[in-house]
């Protein structure tokens, strides 16, 4: 059975750009090419992106 | 449009003068024929501004020619013959009291002092503490920052230059201003940061370095000059509103970081704000949207802009308070002043404007 892909747009939640996305799966990890948020294609019909879960940094707080 | 023509600088010997030669010398449609001090006059110009010494031995002709350009010695105003564009890096006041005579030498003029910045000549009152000199000349003047006056450099013959921290303050809360975002009843508080040739290449005891070497100096904390251009670029889009801009001097010989916050209108989210930061700088050739969730400097920092003509903006949201903390870094002898000039006058001259200006930074400094 072929894996299901996707390609057209989708919108970073993180800054709210668009973004072209190309024959990307469920579950894939991308990045936002504006602001570096790393996503993940939640949903394939619509293209959805969701904030993949990233590890927090200590700037010296 | 002409492809390439003369040019002259008066007032060559400081910062933003020696910055604008490094540029002029570089530029491709620019041929730097003579660059003034009175103080040097017949001196070298590379000994003023050693990253112009020229170069040793090669005979290959552009070489020749770069080499030519850098052998230039200062000649006294006075000296100064017509010219197709005229530079003007003299100190404030300076311009205002020869600008009838330097109009006799070009026909464009880039004066990169403070002498034609303001429209209203009650400002140089308000905010310089002495009437305007040559108040009749003030319209003539088109604002040198191409973000807000593009379409009016295209026509202009005389166009002023900008503050360095005026830039910064205005680049980082334009956006919210063109989108009708501020609540004007709060005010605007912007601090900017600042490195040390904001000063100007004359020094005086408490720039001595065991006294300005690691400080953070408040220098202006109220009645910064340059606030006056921030209120004059509101207006454009009727936002009338109080700014408050506070100047600090760190350890740095470069740089502008500009820090405002802005409190925005009730019921704006983050997505209007990303909104009105794009619709105002996306299709801007020198001003990039730095907010980033990765990398190594996640927000404007102007350390890595150093020589270009760069502006990074950013900002921060804070739904709770309806703060928005907007951000601007620069070159403040770049974008705050060198930089932005040659950019009006590739404007002016209607070549591309980032001709001569395509500079990117170094990483690491």
């Amino acid at each position: 059975m072929p894996i299901e892909t996707a390609s057209g747009q989708a919108q970073c939640p993180e800054c709210f750009a668009d973004i072209t996305l190309s024959t990307v799966m469920q579950n894939e990890i991308t990045q936002c090419p504006g602001c570096g948020a790393e996503l993940e294609i939640i949903a394939l019909e619509p293209l959805t992106l969701a904030l993949a879960p990233q590890e927090e940094e200590d700037w010296g707080e | 449009m002409q492809d390439r023509v003369s040019a002259a600088i008066i007032g060559a010997s400081g910062y933003t003068g020696g910055e604008l030669l490094r540029l002029a010398l570089a530029h491709p449609n620019l041929e730097v024929r003579q660059v003034t001090s009175e103080r040097l006059d017949g001196q070298f110009v590379h000994f003023t501004h050693p990253n112009l010494r020229p170069s040793t031995g090669s005979g290959r002709p552009e070489r020749v020619e770069g080499r030519r350009r850098t052998q230039l010695k200062f000649v006294r105003a006075e000296a100064v013959e017509k010219c197709d564009l005229l530079f003007l890096g003299l100190p404030h006041g300076s311009a205002m009291a020869r600008i009838d005579h330097l109009a006799t030498l070009a026909d464009r003029i880039v004066d990169l002092s403070a002498d034609f910045r303001l429209r209203d000549a009650a400002d140089y009152d308000t905010w310089y503490g002495k009437p305007h000199g040559n108040p009749a000349w003030l319209a003539k003047f088109v604002y040198g920052l191409p973000e807000l006056h593009r379409h009016d450099l295209k026509t202009a013959n005389y166009v002023s230059g900008v503050g360095c921290n005026a830039t910064a303050t205005t680049l980082a809360i334009w956006p919210l201003a063109a989108a009708g975002l501020i609540d004007t009843s709060r005010g605007v508080i912007c601090e900017v940061k600042v490195g040390s040739s904001e000063g100007g290449a004359a020094s005086n005891d408490s720039t001595h370095h065991p006294e300005r070497s690691g400080v953070m100096r408040s220098f202006a904390p109220t009645g910064h000059r340059h606030t006056a251009e921030v209120l004059q670029a509101l207006k454009l889009r009727n936002v009338v509103t109080d700014v408050h801009l506070s100047a600090t001097a760190v350890d740095n010989v470069r740089g502008v970081l500009a820090t405002a916050h802005v409190f925005v209108t009730p019921g704006t989210a983050e997505k209007d704000v990303w909104k009105a930061y794009r619709e105002a700088y996306n299709h801007e050739p020198f001003v990039r949207i730095v907010k980033e969730k990765t990398g190594l400097y996640r927000y404007p920092e102007p350390k890595i802009l150093s020589g270009s003509n760069y502006a990074d903006v950013g900002f921060e949201f804070d739904p709770k308070t309806n703060r928005v903390v907007a951000l601007c870094a620069i070159d403040n002898l770049m974008k705050g002043a060198a930089g932005t000039a040659l950019q009006c006058a590739n404007i002016m001259m209607g070549w591309d404007e980032t001709l001569g200006l395509d500079f990117p930074g170094l990483h690491p400094i």
